[in-house]
């Protein structure tokens, strides 16, 4: 723990302004990830023939970025003039990129779930939809995967970028590593609504997805930790503490979970056993994202309202003889 | 994207592609001869026709019962209230080899100052609001001003969290209610309708005792100096410059500040950086991620079921 | 000032940044102070011995302006044999009567003058004032303060030794004036105090000039004309007065409250500060005239005939004639105070049938709220015009007696009128500023819906009640009958304020009696009926036909001085006396400090403002002695309109409460007087009454009970009482709450808590207000004790409509203690206990009040035994 700092303010009011999002946010940052992820394991397991996990990723990721656009949108002062955001194409604002990369994703993922879903109905209810439809749906449903595939990991990490791009300190003492954890924390969600949704037999992808989701989430972490400075204080105290401890318990459980369902479904009579655990820990790991994407957001609104968090760094930096200056800090920084 | 337009020294109103712009205008507010009347509040409440924001009563900080910039506070005066002098500090006197007015009195020094203070957007030269701004609803104005446009904002709210001082805020909205601008971003426009109509600003017009002086920022940043200079030889030492520096983590501001102690005594940050100017460096990093996240996609197909 | 002059304070803060030194004497820590170069914290009510303080300082270190004070002012007259001062009475000067509380100015005198004085002193003491709650004062005094009789010739010591001469007596009078004194009484350390005493005496002289300026921190205490006569002194010592950069500046309070005393909405004056005639005393207008001014003395009051002539000539026009003394019978003669306090308790004894309140909300403005509204409860009829429906206006319904149910409604008798008022904005007009100024200001907007100017609701009025007499024959319905009433717009139902002007501007009148071409100066003025005017000080305002009030010509365009900017009284001049600004010879004091010297060559004066003195009155001119008025001005007087031409040190007339400022404690105070045993103003005007009760002082049984002191005043944020701030919400943001200003240790010694409530108690009420614990109060060691201040603005009321916020008023803890010069309150100093926690509700007040009397055993007697006899006396 870094010592307590000595420091002046302003009554103790905050510096910046913690950002006026709501619960809407971190919920979008989960389901964006969710949905980029779940992209690539669609379009994965659509490649290597588990049909079922093909469809379930890709009706999820249409699922979780129909949520998250509604979060967005419902986020918004104003929801009536989100088409306002496309008014713009901003590369120095994360959220217009990001609004490009829903609107370009958005369709494919709605194309690539729609040919899955028309897939799956009986013969007999798909004869009834007009036949241009589901000749339109057998033409670019696959292509359309690619594609959300394609786009999907952006999908899921631009979200990193979109926090850490503000003055909020904690989230921008961690945008170095911030896409890092929410790459590894999508690929665990993903991976935990395959392991939920679609059986055992067809879903090794997913879990080791999981897996590896868990780990690199817990890697980048620890950098992230290591090269926060103060504002690192704001993940280990108070609802972000909580929320991110509930975290790694959720993804260690459901790490062990994932290991403990491969091992049970190779067992004779295990299927049943399998399935149960693999939902479970597919549950807890999806738990254990949407744990670190709300204790992120929240240490950030903590770190904001905190003025210390603002100060010392910065009295720091200029007590040091080495504020910030263009012509010691190459443009465009490092 | 350029880089160079995320940091750096420039003219923000060229910058933003403005063929004719006629002289980047800001504030420089002299807060040694400001009396906190708060006449820059209220005539910025009266001109722009905000909301008032009657809170809970008083708040027990000094005379400050409006506390902070914000949606309802476009000028904010801090009050200050000091009971042991702070360390004669930061920047080193500048001798201009004038003779001294009046001789540094030790016993004159006050072991008790209440400071006073006028704030207000810095309209940045690099400003993160405008920079993270996903509907052009913050635009650069001709003057190198950054104001928004209420018709176009759709109170996504990321300018606020983007400012690194805190100044812009998303106006609340209690359901069912008519006020003006609910739920959009505001702070002060550096009164782009007046000035545009060659006018003062209606809190530099207000203010008595010219703390705030509004004109063109290169002339400004001098008399601002200037003054620090005097003031600093008449032992105040304590005189300096916030905002005056265009190689500052912002570009340098628009409306600058001749301040009596360090920034963060009145609430500002003492070195504000825009934090567009690592967002190159965040998209590198998400760009490595997603393809991290693609690699390890997949690596995960490998294997059985 | 900065506070509540923030406007003007800008020419401060310019004059600071030219390397001006600032100094703030408050017992707060300000918004002056926190610009100031040096703030002096001293205890509320002790500011006589600060200044007295200065005044021996300067005198014993020989600092004053020799030259100066030898030439211009009255310190080398003599004064009488027999007069007596406070060092040798113990507290009182020579001519007091413990019967009646007040002076026989007689011994004051100048020496040689006194078979006039005995023959027509403005003022002897009148059967009623023994009761010391209905006298009229210091009334009858006019513009120059009181007739000096024989002061056309004076007995001068020009060495200054004569043991009589005022200077000689200046140095006794303040001898005990130490910075001990100083220490023990203000609280003021010597070390602040020399400082404040090195500064003033360093900045003064021939090339440098310092400014005093004081507002109602100096008036609102029982002895606050003697403040103000202490900064006087040291103005005429240093040689301050009449020069650029120097003088003393009251800062007014209202846009046009000094408009409101040169056309006074005074009881006791006339415009241009004439006195009301009184009944007693003016049977006619040569009885009047005799107790005015004199024809034994020197300067333009001596004309004061002219503009009384001219004044009734306005006024009552054709029919004033010489015969009929100008219809001096028609002016209202005054029988002894009816000041406003005055009246107050006058409501509460039923003899006051109605009431207008028009600009004024003293139901939360005055002092002794309770008072003020229960007599108001006690008229038939009130009128209330304002822009809002003020406490004053609704106190019958929802006033804090309403609330605590000793006031029912039901059964309040007074009928209220409340009419909507026009505010300047919306109507033509003139505001006087503090510096005598005037500026006119055209309508802009028409006032809303009912809402109409004041001169509107006058002239209809008035109009009114003349048709409703227009067959009248009783003799007392002249008076209305004869006005000249001619107001109206081109025949329209709208007045005109533009002839509102013009007649106080004043015209010749015709052969016919009807107007003839304006005056352009109060010089022209006849005391022969040939003349009129609503105003003889603010002749010249219409000169040339013109309106010059309206004149705005930027200060780029003229010279610095900026004479065509509106118009000041008299004569348009921007500095009064301003012959001082030269030298006895009638050479500029330095080059610096050039405004206003004699120009041989042209015979004349001139200069960068207009010259206060006779054009061609040559500097080396001595009239005969004994010549009168204005022939009798020396080329070395400056003060013209002084009896003797010559500033006064010590003032051998026209104050009630003594010659020269001695300090008193205030009513009610912490300490006993460390100066005199003789406790307060021995000639205050006190009010026994059982609703009107004082907390016992310093050593008095009870006086533990209110151990602090506190002080109300002002914040820039908030106007006076309310009524146009606490209705804006961009102002009521801004200071939401009453609250109260207390220092760390006294919140650790009661247990207040920032942000907290507290409940403040005096003998007249409790009231609660949120703490403020502020190092910018601090507790002061007076007389060997600490003594803690509390601060406490006033701008709160309770009720009215539509007020944005509203709280508890300071003005219900204050009682009612006058200055008997001017009858204004002792609103800046007295005596509390405070308390943390909010107070009992309403109905339980006056019941914890009344604990706090019967626990301090106060009666109606405390505090009002107006002479204290000393050891010594
Ligand atoms: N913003 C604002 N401006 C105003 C007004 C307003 O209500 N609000 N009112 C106007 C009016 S009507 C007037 S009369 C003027 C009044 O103007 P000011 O006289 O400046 O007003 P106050 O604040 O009542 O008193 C001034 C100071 O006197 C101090 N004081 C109290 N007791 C003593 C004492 O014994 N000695 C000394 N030396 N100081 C003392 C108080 O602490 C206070 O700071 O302001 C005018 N201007
Ligand atoms: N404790 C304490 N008490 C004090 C003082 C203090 O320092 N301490 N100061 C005293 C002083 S100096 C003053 S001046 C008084 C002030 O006390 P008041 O005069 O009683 O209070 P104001 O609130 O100024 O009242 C003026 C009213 O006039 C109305 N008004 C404004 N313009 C117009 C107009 O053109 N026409 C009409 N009809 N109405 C108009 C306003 O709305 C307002 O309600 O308070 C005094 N009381
Ligand atoms: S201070 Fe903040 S709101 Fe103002 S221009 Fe800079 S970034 Fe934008
Ligand atoms: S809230 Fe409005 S001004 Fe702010 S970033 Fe969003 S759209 Fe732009
Ligand atoms: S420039 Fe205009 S908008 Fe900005 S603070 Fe001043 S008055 Fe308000
Ligand atoms: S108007 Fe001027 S003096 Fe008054 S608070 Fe604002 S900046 Fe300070
Ligand atoms: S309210 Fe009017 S009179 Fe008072 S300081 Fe302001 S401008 Fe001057
Ligand atoms: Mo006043």
């Amino acid at each position: 723990m870094v010592p307590e700092a000595e420091f002046t303010s302003y009554y103790g009011r905050p510096v910046v302004k913690e950002s006026p999002w709501q619960a809407d946010i971190p919920a979008y940052l989960f389901t964006g990830g969710l949905a980029g992820a779940s992209s690539l394991l669609a379009a994965g397991a659509g490649a290597t023939g588990r049909s079922t996990l093909a469809r379930n990723s890709r009706v999820g990721a249409l699922a979780a970025i129909g949520a998250s656009t509604f979060f967005l949108i419902h986020d918004l002062g104003k929801p009536s003039r989100f088409l306002n955001m496309m008014r713009v194409f901003r590369p120095t604002s994360p959220m217009s990129m990001g609004t490009w990369l829903l609107a370009a994703y958005g369709p494919l993922t709605g194309l690539a779930a729609a040919h899955e879903i028309v897939g799956a109905l009986p013969v007999g209810t798909r004869k009834v939809l007009p036949s241009v439809f589901t000749r339109a749906l057998q033409a670019t449903g696959r292509p359309a995967g690619w594609g959300a595939a394609l786009v999907g990991p952006a999908v899921a990490t631009y979200t990193a970028v979109l926090i850490g791009d503000t003055a909020t300190p904690t989230w921008h003492d961690a945008s170095g590593q911030l896409p890092f954890v929410f790459a590894g924390s999508a690929a665990t969600a993903a991976g935990g609504l395959g392991m939920l949704t679609t059986p055992v037999p067809q879903s090794g992808p997913a879990r080791r997805m999981a897996v590896g989701g868990v780990i690199a989430e817990q890697l980048a972490q620890a950098w992230m930790t290591r090269s926060m400075g103060l504002s690192v204080q704001t993940l280990h105290e108070d609802r972000a503490g909580t929320l991110l401890r509930l975290a790694t318990v959720l993804s260690t459980a459901g790490g062990i979970g994932v290991v403990l369902a491969g091992a049970v479904s190779r067992k004779p009579r295990g299927a049943t056993g399998a399935q149960l655990l693999s939902a479970v820990s597919g549950t807890a790991l999806m738990a254990a994202s949407a744990c670190t994407r709300f204790g992120i957001f929240h240490a950030g609104q903590a770190s904001a309202r905190d003025p210390r968090y603002t100060v010392v760094p910065q009295r720091e930096r200029v007590d040091a003889g080495h504020p910030v200056r263009s012509d010691r800090t190459p443009p465009g920084g490092g | 994207m350029s880089s160079h337009s995320l940091f750096g020294p420039l003219d923000p109103a060229v910058d933003a592609g403005w063929e004719q712009a006629p002289g980047r205008k800001g504030f420089l507010t002299d807060t040694s001869v400001c009396i906190g009347c708060k006449a820059c509040e209220v005539a910025c409440k009266e001109w722009n026709a905000i909301p008032s924001d009657l809170g809970d009563g008083i708040t027990g900080e000094s005379y400050d019962n409006t506390s902070a910039l914000g949606a309802n506070t476009w000028r904010h005066v801090a009050f200050v209230e000091q009971s042991t002098p702070p360390a004669p500090a930061a920047p080193p006197a500048v001798d201009l080899g004038m003779p001294t007015l009046r001789a540094p009195d030790a016993d004159a020094k006050p072991e008790f100052r209440w400071l006073m203070s006028s704030d207000v957007c810095k309209h940045c030269t690099h400003a993160a609001c405008l920079d993270v701004c996903p509907t052009g609803s913050l635009f650069r104005t001709e003057f190198g001003t950054v104001v928004v446009q209420d018709d176009i904002c759709n109170g996504c709210g990321y300018c606020v969290p983007a400012c690194p001082y805190g100044v812009i805020e998303r106006r609340a909205e209690a359901p069912g209610d008519k006020t003006k601008n609910a739920g959009i971003a505001q702070k002060c426009t550096l009164c782009y309708d007046r000035i545009s109509d060659g006018d003062l600003p209606a809190c530099a017009k207000a203010c008595p005792t010219e703390s705030i002086m509004f004109g063109d920022v290169d002339e400004l940043r001098e008399r601002g100096q200037q003054r620090v200079a005097e003031l600093q030889e008449q032992g105040v030492t304590g005189a300096r410059m916030y905002g005056d520096d265009p190689h500052d983590g912002v570009g340098g501001t628009g409306a600058m500040f001749l301040l009596l102690d360090e920034p963060e005594v009145y609430g500002m940050p003492p070195d504000p950086v825009v934090t567009t100017r690592d967002l190159p460096r965040m998209w590198k990093r998400a760009g490595l991620a997603a393809a991290g996240l693609a690699a390890g996609a997949a690596l995960s197909l490998l294997g059985g079921s | 000032m900065a506070e509540c002059h923030p406007v003007g304070f800008q020419w401060v803060m310019e004059a600071k940044r030219k390397g001006a030194r600032i100094i703030h004497i408050d017992p707060r820590f300000t918004r002056t102070s926190a610009v100031a170069d040096q703030h002096v914290a001293l205890r509320a009510g002790s500011d006589i011995v600060f200044l007295g303080g200065i005044i021996r300082y300067i005198l014993e270190q020989e600092k004053y302006f020799r030259e100066y004070v030898v030439a211009y002012t009255n310190a080398a007259t003599l004064v009488r044999d027999d007069f007596r001062d406070t060092d040798e009475l113990d507290g009182l000067f020579s001519g007091y009567d413990p019967e009646t509380g007040t002076y026989d100015p007689a011994s004051w005198a100048y020496k040689g003058v006194e078979e006039y004085a005995a023959a027509g002193n403005a003022r002897k003491p009148s059967a009623d004032q023994s009761a010391h709650t209905d006298r009229a004062a210091g009334d009858t005094h006019g513009a120059a303060g009181a007739v000096g009789h024989g002061h056309s010739q004076t007995t001068r010591d020009e060495t200054l030794q004569d043991p009589r001469c005022v200077l000689q007596v200046l140095k006794r009078h303040f001898a005990r004036y130490t910075p001990e004194m100083v220490e023990q009484v203000c609280g003021v350390s010597p070390q602040d105090f020399l400082s404040v005493c090195e500064a003033v005496t360093a900045n003064s002289g021939r090339d440098l000039t310092t400014a005093w300026v004081y507002s109602v921190g100096w008036t609102q205490h029982a002895v606050g004309v003697q403040y103000i006569r202490s900064a006087a002194i040291i103005q005429l010592l240093l040689g301050n007065m009449g020069r650029p950069g120097g003088g003393i500046m009251a800062l007014r309070g209202h846009a046009s409250i000094q408009g409101s005393t040169d056309i006074p909405t005074l009881f006791n004056i006339l415009p241009g500060y004439l006195p009301m005639p009184s009944v007693d005393d003016h049977p006619d207008m040569t009885a009047y005239l005799k107790t005015v001014t004199s024809d034994t003395q020197k300067g333009y009051w001596t004309h004061a005939g002219a503009y009384t002539a001219s004044l009734l000539k306005s006024w009552w026009g054709k029919t004033a004639t010489s015969d009929n003394d100008y219809c001096f019978s028609y002016l209202p003669k005054i029988s002894g105070d009816h000041g406003t306090y005055n009246t107050v308790t006058r409501m509460l004894d039923d003899q006051v049938e109605g009431y207008f309140i028009m600009g004024e909300n003293p139901a939360v403005g005055s002092a002794h709220g309770r008072m003020q509204r229960l007599g108001m409860s006690h008229l038939k009829w009130l009128v209330v015009r304002d822009f809002q429906l003020i406490e004053s206006a609704t106190w019958w319904k929802d006033g804090p007696e309403v609330r605590s149910g000793e006031l029912k409604t039901e059964d309040i008798d007074t009928e209220v009128f409340f009419l909507p008022a026009a505010s300047h904005v919306e109507k033509d007009g003139t505001f006087t500023q503090t510096q005598r100024m005037l500026q006119w200001h055209h309508k802009a907007v028409d006032p809303p819906q009912d809402a109409r100017s004041e001169l509107h609701f006058m002239w209809h009025l008035g109009n009114k009640i003349r048709a409703r007499l227009a067959e009248s024959t009783d003799d007392r319905d002249r008076p209305l009958l004869d006005l000249t009433w001619d107001y109206g717009q081109d025949g329209t139902d709208e007045p005109s304020a533009d002839k509102v002007l013009r007649e106080i501007n004043g015209w010749q009148v015709k052969p016919d009696g009807t107007p003839g071409p304006l005056l352009s100066s109060y010089t022209q003025m006849k005391d022969d009926g040939s003349t009129a005017g609503g105003c003889w000080i603010y002749t010249g305002v219409y000169a040339d036909g013109v309106n010059q009030s309206a004149r705005r010509k930027p200060g780029s365009q003229q010279s610095w001085v900026a004479p065509e900017w509106g118009w000041a009284w008299p004569s348009n001049r921007r500095i009064l006396y301003n012959r001082a600004s030269a030298d006895p010879q009638g050479r500029p004091w330095s080059e610096r400090k050039a405004y206003v010297w004699w120009d041989e060559e042209a015979g004349s004066w001139t200069g960068h403002d207009v010259p206060d003195f006779p054009a061609d009155r040559a500097p080396d001119f001595r009239p005969e002695p004994g010549t009168a008025g204005p022939e009798g001005i020396a080329g070395d007087d400056p003060f013209i309109m002084q009896s003797d031409g010559k500033g006064w040190l010590f003032a051998p007339t026209g104050l009630l409460d003594g010659p020269l400022p001695a300090h008193y404690e205030p009513q009610e105070s912490p300490i006993r007087n460390p100066l005199y045993s003789q406790q307060s103003n021995p000639t205050r005007q006190v009010l026994k009454r059982k609703d009107n009760l004082s907390n016992p002082s310093a050593d008095a049984p009870g006086a533990q009970d209110f151990p602090y002191v506190f002080t109300t005043y002002r914040l820039t944020e908030h106007h006076t009482a309310g009524g146009m701030s606490r209705w804006l919400p961009y102002l009521s943001e801004l200071q939401p709450q009453f609250f109260c200003e207390v220092s760390p240790a006294l919140a650790a010694e009661r247990g207040l808590v920032n942000g907290d409530w507290a409940t403040i108690v005096t003998a007249r009420s409790a009231v609660e207000a949120r703490v403020l614990v502020t190092d910018r109060i601090r507790p002061l060691t007076v007389n060997g004790r600490t003594v803690h201040q509390v601060g406490l603005p006033y701008h709160w009321g309770q009720g009215g409509k539509g007020a944005v916020v509203e709280g508890d008023s300071a003005n219900d803890l204050i009682g009612l203690t006058l200055d008997p010069n001017v009858h204004i309150q002792e609103a800046k100093a007295a005596t509390c206990d405070i308390r943390p926690g909010r107070r009992p509700a309403d109905h339980q007040v006056r019941g914890m009040v009344e604990d706090y009397i019967s626990r301090a055993g106060i009666t109606v007697e405390t505090g009002n035994t107006l002479h204290e006899k000393g050891d010594q006396s």
